[in-house]
């Protein structure tokens, strides 16, 4: 399992990528993908809302549990991943591309998210 | 993780070697699933499964007076069970709360001067189970032997079953009807052949000793392959018995029940010789249960794609009427299902207006009959 260099991870196992036209995409990791199992139920922000980072913005739903969805960082949903919702499977198939989750206009980022090669360390632990 | 702890079945490199993810499962690291446990739910549907069933706890009892032994200790009556059969019942406490449910096999000859048994306890209650049994045998002529490190239990479990293991065995397959058993070999190894599971589906499960189980899961491996065998998880397990609306102790059985809570009073037998631990409680509790009806044990299908969990409340009306037991996204409905305890009122199949109360959110779900599932025979 390889996390991609050009993404930045938080320590709840989301990724974020570099802004692009202003917003960055979030997601869940392929770690986290595993650990879930099969992903049946995703429940996200609305466009136009605020998350706060390190506060719960929608729910992750598998066979055997129910996990929050971490925003990694606070800021404006600018867009949601449709297909996701209408296919969860697409967080196991692809949780780096077309299993993205949403995108958001940052206005406020914590300070310890981590590197590509810190969080395999850090789930490697 | 403190793994270091926790037992390992004989196939545990197997595992490994194959990438299965992992779970402390009753003490054991057992396997929750090598892939998608998803695909591995429709293949024992659809074609067949491989488990690894080795921390199930096996208890042999043996001696004259082997089959008086369990009539006291447990609720059912297993000395009408012939040479070769299998029964279903359950151990209870003496106020009738249930301990634990098990599968007894009779193995040996009818004729035999000391008859020969082998009870199957749940992983999580097998200690319980053996002190229990160990104790009830005071003053019986008969043995209890923790037999739990003496097996490993395979499981092949789905439509393409019967041929697979046919295929490596000599046995009489077409003569062992479900819930029976007959020693054979398969794939050269000595083995108890029992035709049981509990996914729903035809397949057999294989009692052979530890040191036999890689070169058994090797051979069932090769010789399912072409018939899309695939090895699974307790994962998938779950999901399997719960479409068939089997009961998992911890969940629809607990000490606080009685088996006429859980609407399994059937397998208390008043009518056998003698007396039996518990017998006092569960006539008590059998005539309760007819004058005031206690919740009814019912399928709920989801209208909606949140999975009700076990301990989330059904409600109607804004009243709790029922607790959920199990529950997960069921791959063969496509939807959500789970298991709950309602009041008699809300448990007629197409009752209107039950709901489960998901993290505050109350989702419409409908009240079914059980199982969710059933096989075409």
């Amino acid at each position: 399992m390889s996390n991609p260099q050009q993404l930045r991870y938080s320590k709840e196992h989301e990724w974020l990528s570099a802004a692009e036209d202003g917003a960055s995409t979030v997601g869940i990791t392929e770690h986290a993908a595993n650990a879930l199992g099969d992903v049946v139920f995703v429940q996200l922000p609305e466009v136009g809302d605020s998350v706060t980072a390190g506060e719960t913005c929608g729910e992750l739903e598998s066979t055997k549990s129910v996990s929050d969805l971490y925003s990694p960082v606070s800021g404006e949903v600018t867009e949601v991943n449709e297909d996701v919702v209408n296919d969860p499977s697409l967080v196991n198939s692809a949780p780096f591309e077309g299993g993205w989750l949403f995108k958001v206009r940052i206005t406020d980022e914590p300070a310890d998210l981590l590197s590509a090669d810190e969080y395999t360390a850090f789930t490697a632990g | 993780m403190s793994s270091t702890e926790l037992r390992r079945t004989a196939l545990d490199a197997t595992h490994r070697a194959l990438g299965a993810t992992m779970t402390d499962f009753a003490g054991w690291d057992m396997p929750l699933r090598y892939d998608s446990e998803r695909d591995e739910h429709v293949a024992v549907r659809t074609r067949a499964g491989l488990f690894d069933l080795s921390h199930m706890g096996e208890i042999t009892v043996t001696g004259p007076q082997a089959a008086d032994l369990l009539n006291y200790a447990l609720v059912g009556n297993i000395g009408s069970v012939k040479p070769g059969r299998a029964r279903y019942t359950m151990i209870c406490r003496e106020d009738g709360g249930i301990l634990d449910d098990l599968i007894v096999y009779r193995l040996g000859e009818a004729e035999a001067a000391s008859s020969h048994y082998m009870v199957v306890a749940n992983a999580s209650n097998a200690q319980v189970v053996l002190d229990a049994l160990t104790e009830r045998a005071a003053g019986f002529d008969a043995e209890v032997r923790d037999d739990r490190d003496a097996y490993a239990l395979l499981a092949v479990q789905g439509p393409e079953s019967p041929a697979i293991v046919k295929s490596l065995t000599d046995a009489d397959l077409d003569g062992l009807k479900y819930y029976a058993g007959l020693p054979g070999t398969v794939a050269g190894v000595p083995a108890l052949i029992a035709r049981t599971g509990y996914t729903g589906e035809d397949g057999f499960e294989l009692f052979v000793k530890p040191e036999h189980a890689v070169e058994l899961w090797q051979a069932l491996t090769e010789a399912g392959e072409g018939a899309g065998l695939v090895p699974c998880g307790l994962s998938c397990r779950d999901t399997l018995r719960l479409e068939a609306g089997m009961p998992l102790y911890g969940h629809e059985l607990t000490t606080e029940l009685t088996p006429f809570d859980a609407g399994l009073g059937r397998v208390v037998k008043f009518e056998k010789e003698g007396d039996f631990v518990g017998r006092a409680a569960l006539t008590e509790a059998a005539s309760r249960a007819e004058q005031n009806p206690p919740r009814v044990l019912v399928g709920l299908v989801a209208e909606g794609r949140r999975v009700p969990r076990a301990g989330y409340r059904v409600v109607a009306g804004g009243e709790v009427i029922g607790e959920v037991t199990s529950g997960a996204p069921s791959p063969t409905l496509g939807k959500p299902i789970a298991m709950a305890y309602v009041d008699p009122a809300h448990a007629v199949p197409g009752t209107e207006g039950v709901g489960v109360d998901i993290r505050g959110s109350h989702e419409p779900y409908e009240v079914v009959a059980l199982p969710f599932y059933k096989r075409q025979k």
